[in-house]
């Protein structure tokens, strides 16, 4: 089920320039993990070394272990591709496959992976669905486009999309940034929900929601333009809103800088 | 419209409204049009200009003169130059489609005398050139088949080609491939022929085929569809591919199941319009083809026609009768041509990812 990550030492370039710096943590099972920071400081990069996403990027290589349970992710002999059937992923914009009706996007994971049958199919794009919280906006029109349903209806078809392949974490991408507050609430209750069942790491830069969704909370920072960003604390999210250990975090929530 | 505005301001503020100018009615591009027509027409009749080129050319140039001075004096300067910038596109979009339109016109005219049901079953066998008869049958077969498998071999790798530079290229091959490609877009249909001609007919020692006609042509379909594929790939947000890979979909099944269905409808219309480009090719038919009058359906021996061939060929031989069916060859030819757009747009339709509720 849902699995541990430890990561250490973990350094990522996008060519020469180094993106993030020698960052180290530990993502409890079962708890939804937040990353906050200003732009720039290397949180989205962070996330998708965990899933070996950041590799797809031309010029993009990875120092330092990642490991799931007790399995490197970097280690010689790896697939990125079993990884990332793993390690799942949502974006900042829902992307949605246009060429495909809704019930053919959530089923996409696992019609283009080749390991569904037929018949087990629906139950598993019925479920996700509901695990999602949008069976029953969509039941009825199931092979009509995914493009056509509204923006927070598009994120959530993705995440039902991301958890149709039974990921153990799942990593969002800032996934309510480009929703509205009604949408953004639905998609907050799943993460609550989904907690129970996903490792859950979550990029946003709503201090009010990683407060809202986190158990535990990460702040990045870099030092200037060009810097490579770095972890400045992990703690319990309640500890890191209310008395952080580090100076720039406090001013950071607060409101001070960034 | 502007009556509207008028007067509701005249009713509601008797002070001169801030938001509200001096307009033209709608109406008045299109009088200024007829109006300048009109005029051309007159200055041509009065003096005596044979050509309708030159009127329509004075009345073109009016059209924009009286467009800038009218706007100018009624609305200011700033719009009149905007309305001059609108009535110049429009300008050229006459001046593009009228020879279009006389192209169209002429061919359908004298290509209909003899364009009928025996014409398209008939080839020219035992038909004298100079009497009336025969027919496209043999150079319909020859264009089909010797475009079909030009296309076989050029589309598979254009495409290919194009993921390629699009999906996997990075560094020096890439860059080598695409200047190749790039070259390969400016060389000319004779070139193309001449390079089979020395290669195929003269060093490999095969014979005249409708096939070696079909590897010119090959080449020279090559780069266009690399090129319109490429574009259509790059157009596929890069977002799709990592929402793909992200769901543990290998790159390879990505590219096959996501990304090219998402552009499959513009990279058929480019193909599309590249069959069209070469269906078109008499050079290559002339030196590698050869010519035939006789329906031959074996494109791997033998000579073979092809409908721009058969223009050409009829046309040469400068008698009424061939006059005749070479027009109704190339109103067949456009036809063609037209019908594979056609077919083109109906499948970029179909395909396109839909948006609808």
């Amino acid at each position: 089920m849902a699995k541990r990550i430890d990561v250490s030492g973990l350094t990522a370039y996008y060519g020469n320039h180094k993106a993030i710096d020698d960052i180290s943590m530990t993502i409890e099972p079962r708890s939804v993990t937040a990353f906050i920071g200003p732009s720039g400081c290397g949180k989205s990069t962070f996330l998708r070394t965990l899933n070996r996403m950041h590799e797809v990027t031309p010029g993009g290589r990875v120092e330092g272990k990642v490991m799931l349970d007790d399995e490197n992710l970097y280690a010689v002999g790896v697939d990125p591709v079993a990884v990332r059937r793993t390690v799942g992923m949502v974006f900042q914009r829902p992307n949605p496959f246009p060429t495909m009706s809704i019930y053919d996007n959530v089923a996409a994971g696992l019609r283009l992976n080749g390991t569904a049958k037929k018949q087990d199919l629906d139950t598993i794009v019925e479920k996700s669905l509901k695990g999602a919280n949008l069976w029953n906006e969509v039941k009825d029109r199931l092979s009509k486009p995914g493009a056509g349903l509204s923006g927070g209806q598009q994120q959530r078809l993705c995440i039902a999309r991301a958890i149709a392949v039974e990921p153990k974490v799942l990593l969002m991408d800032e996934p309510c940034s480009a929703l509205d507050p009604i949408s953004t609430l639905a998609v907050e209750d799943l993460i609550g929900e989904l907690k129970e069942r996903f490792t859950i790491v979550i990029v946003t830069h709503n201090m009010q929601q990683a407060a809202r969704v986190s158990d535990r909370t990460a702040f990045f920072n870099l030092a200037g333009v060009g810097q490579p960003g770095k972890l400045v604390e992990i703690d319990d999210t309640e500890r890191i809103f209310s008395n952080p250990s580090v100076q720039a975090t406090e001013d950071y929530i607060s409101g001070r800088f960034g | 419209m502007s009556d509207a505005t008028t007067e509701s301001a005249s009713t509601t503020a008797p002070e001169p409204s801030l938001l509200t100018r001096r307009r033209l009615p709608r109406w008045a591009p299109a009088g200024i049009g007829v109006a300048s027509v009109a005029l051309g027409v007159g200055i041509g009749v009065a003096t005596g200009l044979s050509s309708r080129l030159q009127w329509g050319l004075i009345a073109l140039l009016l059209f924009i003169g009286l467009t800038y001075v009218i706007t100018a004096r009624v609305e200011g300067r700033h719009q009149a130059k905007d309305r001059v910038a609108t009535s110049l596109v429009w300008a050229c979009f006459m001046v593009a489609v009228v020879p279009l339109y006389s192209l169209l016109q002429t061919t359908i005219a004298k290509g209909i005398k003899v364009l009928d049901g025996n014409f398209l079953t008939h080839s020219m066998g035992g038909v004298i050139t100079m009497m009336p008869g025969g027919g496209v049958y043999h150079a319909i077969i020859g264009t089909l088949e010797q475009v079909g498998l030009a296309s076989l071999i050029a589309v598979p790798i254009g495409l290919l080609t194009a993921v390629y530079l699009v999906e996997y290229g990075r560094g020096k091959l890439a860059k080598v491939v695409t200047f190749f490609v790039d070259v390969m877009t400016g060389v000319p249909s004779i070139v193309a022929g001449l390079f089979i001609l020395s290669f195929w007919i003269i060093i490999l020692g095969f014979g005249f085929s409708g096939f070696a006609g079909s590897l010119a042509l090959a080449i020279l379909m090559m780069p266009v569809v690399v090129r319109s594929t490429e574009e259509m790939l790059k157009l596929v947000p890069n977002e799709l591919r990592e929402a793909s890979l992200a769901l543990g979909v290998p790159k390879w099944r990505t590219i096959l199941k996501v990304v090219l269905p998402t552009s499959i409808g513009g990279i058929m219309t480019g193909i599309m319009l590249a069959v069209a480009r070469i269906a078109g090719e008499t050079a290559p038919v002339l030196l590698l083809v050869f010519g035939n009058q006789l329906i031959n359906n074996n494109p791997f021996s033998g000579a073979q026609s092809s409908l721009p061939y058969y223009v050409f060929e009829q046309y040469s031989n400068g008698n009424d009768a061939s006059y005749n069916r070479a027009w109704a060859a190339a109103l067949v030819l456009i036809g063609f041509v037209m019908i594979l757009n056609l077919v083109a747009r109906a499948i970029a339709r179909w395909k396109a990812p839909r948006t609808g509720r």
